[in-house]
């Protein structure tokens, strides 16, 4: 989940709007695109890299490739993305938002059955500074990114922006932003991008944007006891209104979790150090790591 | 979107599962023609909350007399904020026993969830937090299958008659079925009755759809509960703007959900409160000026933070919609910003030169300001 400059990266939907001008801008900073996916569109070429009719076809022809990003509307994410996964792609990159939750589910089935990480639905993409990234995050806004010791997990792209924008006026910098999604079901789950930053040996200290809503924060708490970095917390949504809630059934599955008091509750137990606005982050991370 | 237990019900009857023969009902006189039909009834309030019972929402009848009451006394209540306008009217049936039964997204494990439990009806939330093993769970991934000697097995600790199994396994398997063809986060049937002859019988029924799956649903499109949005929230939605009010005076104008949200938790650790959740994100970032006017259009709002920071959302783009709206509409009321990220050093120039305002560096100086201002 750490992108490289090695690796390399097929986009599916890249003859689209956004499709190409954001592999333009991937292509720019250092992101190794060695194609692009349009069944309509096979054998063209688009931001100077040949378009296949499937990644499966993207994979007979350059042989593995390690990560997907799909521009993709909802109706076809399921195609798209089993296409990747049965291809051998490890690493799809999900930007789809209102991906029908069955077909989310679907996904990740076979994800699960061909040992494929999905990132998202609904994410704004990974970042790893002066490396390469994926996705539709501003990687190449020096106010927002630079190199550095910090990972970043974040479940929504615009809080995720705006604290790496903090980090770096800080003058630090980031060893990987990881947008989780802000669906409430992820292919990759605040757990699991906790357990790559932990192992990652770039990353000294951990910054985690979470939400209320579902129990990720909460079940992270395990993790984050075995990890021996500092991890710092902002949870949004104290002062919004509860969602909805799911009958008895939804009731019997939280218990009482998913709260913001549950979640912070939850985080400070495993030594987090939870802060009331994001301002704060910044000077818990140089209080903590200085 | 969530459907009220009759029209939850009515999507069971279409699929072959058995519910008690009932009529929906809107007025007295209708509730009165039901029990003439009927016999015996339950008249129950049709609401789309929980704890109705408790709240004098379902009375039984036995009689045209006693309906009559009945329905003007539930037609006259108000159940955790929703009026009851409408009412389902069934006909009493003897049961011997109460089951729970659901099938649901299970958000973390990311797979069909199915819960049993013999032990159903009100208080199956206490059984669940109480005597856990009581409730049956069976996941049930998008790549298996959910046979008949899994359920079997999953089933046998419960406490079920050998003659009742059979149909309880059936009766699952039908009910996964209808959640997987009609794209369900959730069915729910509590209590799923027991007849005295065998017969199993869905009492109650909550049903949502995914709203990001109707597209392919459409026979349940438009069917379920009406949602109750204010005026200006109708709004919202007919300009592609996702816009809740709330009850504070700080307004407040931001991009995305995650930032929108901590906006509103700024105000609030400010001792302020916000006036609305508004979120100008994802395709809907180009749409500055509609959001300006909803939220001005709310006279509750007596200062305003706009909190920008831009990824995929140009922050400039947003900026000038709002700029533009604002020489139009020139707003008496007060107003902060933070502009940061994509497109910012031209966000910026336009505010300076075209509102005479700098935005604040610090998200939280912004919100500070609007809370003082509004008081």
């Amino acid at each position: 989940m750490i992108l490289q400059k090695k690796h390399k990266v097929l986009v599916q939907g890249i003859t689209g709007t956004q499709g190409r001008f954001w592999t333009e801008r991937m292509q720019e900073y250092g992101t190794t695109v060695v194609g692009g996916v349009n069944p309509r569109r096979a054998g063209e070429t688009c931001c100077d890299v040949p378009v296949f009719g499937s990644a499966r076809d993207a994979v007979r022809e350059l042989g593995p490739i390690d990560y997907s990003v799909m521009f993709i509307p909802p109706s076809a994410a399921l195609e798209a993305a089993t296409d990747a996964i049965e291809a051998g792609i490890g690493h799809v990159v999900t930007l789809t938002e209102h991906i029908p939750a069955h077909d989310v589910m679907r996904i990740h089935a076979a994800a699960r059955h061909h040992g494929a990480r999905i990132i998202g639905p609904n994410t704004a993409g990974i970042v790893t500074p002066g490396e390469a990234f994926a996705g539709i995050m501003p990687a190449f806004n020096p106010r927002i990114f630079q190199p550095g010791d910090v990972g970043v997990v974040s479940r929504s792209g615009s809080l995720g922006t705006l604290i790496s924008l903090q980090i770096v006026k800080a003058g630090r910098g980031q060893s990987a932003f990881i947008g989780i999604g802000g669906d409430p079901m992820l292919g990759t789950t605040t757990s699991e991008a906790l357990a790559v930053l932990g192992e990652d040996p770039r990353t000294e200290s951990i910054v985690l944007v979470g939400e209320i809503g579902g129990t990720m924060e909460e079940d992270a708490a395990d993790v984050i006891r075995q990890l021996d970095k500092p991890v710092i917390s902002f949870i949004a949504g104290r002062a919004s209104p509860p969602g909805k809630k799911m009958g008895h059934a939804g009731a019997i599955v939280m218990g009482d979790r998913g709260s913001y008091r549950s979640k912070r509750e939850h985080l400070e137990a495993a030594g987090v150090v939870v802060v009331d606005t994001p301002g704060d982050i910044v000077g818990e991370l140089q209080r903590l790591t200085a | 979107m969530d459907f009220l237990e009759y029209q939850g019900k009515a999507v069971l009857a279409e699929a072959g599962l058995p519910t008690p023969a009932g009529r929906y009902c809107e007025t007295v006189d209708e509730v009165v023609a039901a029990v003439q039909e009927l016999g015996p009834c339950a008249v129950k309030a049709q609401v789309p909350t929980g704890k109705r019972g408790k709240a004098g929402g379902i009375r039984l009848v036995a009689n045209a007399q006693e309906a009559a009451a009945a329905a003007a006394d539930i037609l006259a209540l108000t159940i955790g904020g929703h009026e009851v306008a409408g009412l389902l009217v069934e006909q009493q049936i003897k049961i011997a026993r109460e089951l729970y039964a659901a099938v649901m997204n299970d958000l973390s494990a990311r797979t069909p969830l199915l819960l049993f439990s013999t032990q159903g009806g009100m208080d199956i939330e206490e059984v669940a937090a109480n005597n856990p093993e009581a409730i049956c769970r069976i996941p049930v991934p998008m790549d298996g299958t959910l046979d008949t000697a899994r359920l079997e097995q999953a089933l046998a600790a419960l406490d079920l008659d050998d003659a009742l199994r059979p149909s309880v396994v059936r009766f699952l398997q039908r009910l996964h079925a209808l959640y997987l063809e009609k794209d369900l986060e959730l069915l729910e049937i509590n209590p799923l009755a027991v007849l005295e002859d065998g017969t199993l019988v869905a009492l109650d029924c909550k049903l949502t759809v995914d709203d990001s799956a109707l597209f392919r649903q459409p026979d349940l499109a438009g069917r379920g509960a009406p949602e109750r949005r204010t005026e200006l929230e109708e709004r919202g939605v007919q300009n592609g703007l996702k816009y809740i009010e709330l009850d504070g005076n700080v307004g407040v104008l931001a991009n995305g959900a995650g930032l929108t949200m901590t906006t509103m938790d700024v105000i609030s650790h400010f001792g302020g409160s916000p006036a609305n959740f508004l979120e100008i994100g994802g395709d809907a970032y180009t749409k500055g000026e509609a959001a300006l006017q909803l939220v001005l259009a709310d006279p509750k709002v007596k200062s305003l933070v706009i909190n920008f920071c831009g990824a995929f959302a140009r922050t400039d783009v947003m900026t000038e919609g709002i700029v533009a709206a604002w020489e139009v509409l020139k707003p008496e009321i007060p107003v902060f910003f933070s502009v940061h990220g994509t497109g910012e050093d031209r966000a910026v120039e336009i505010l300076e030169s075209r509102l005479g305002v700098t935005p604040h560096d610090r998200m939280e100086d912004a919100v500070a300001a609007a809370v003082e201002a509004a008081q």
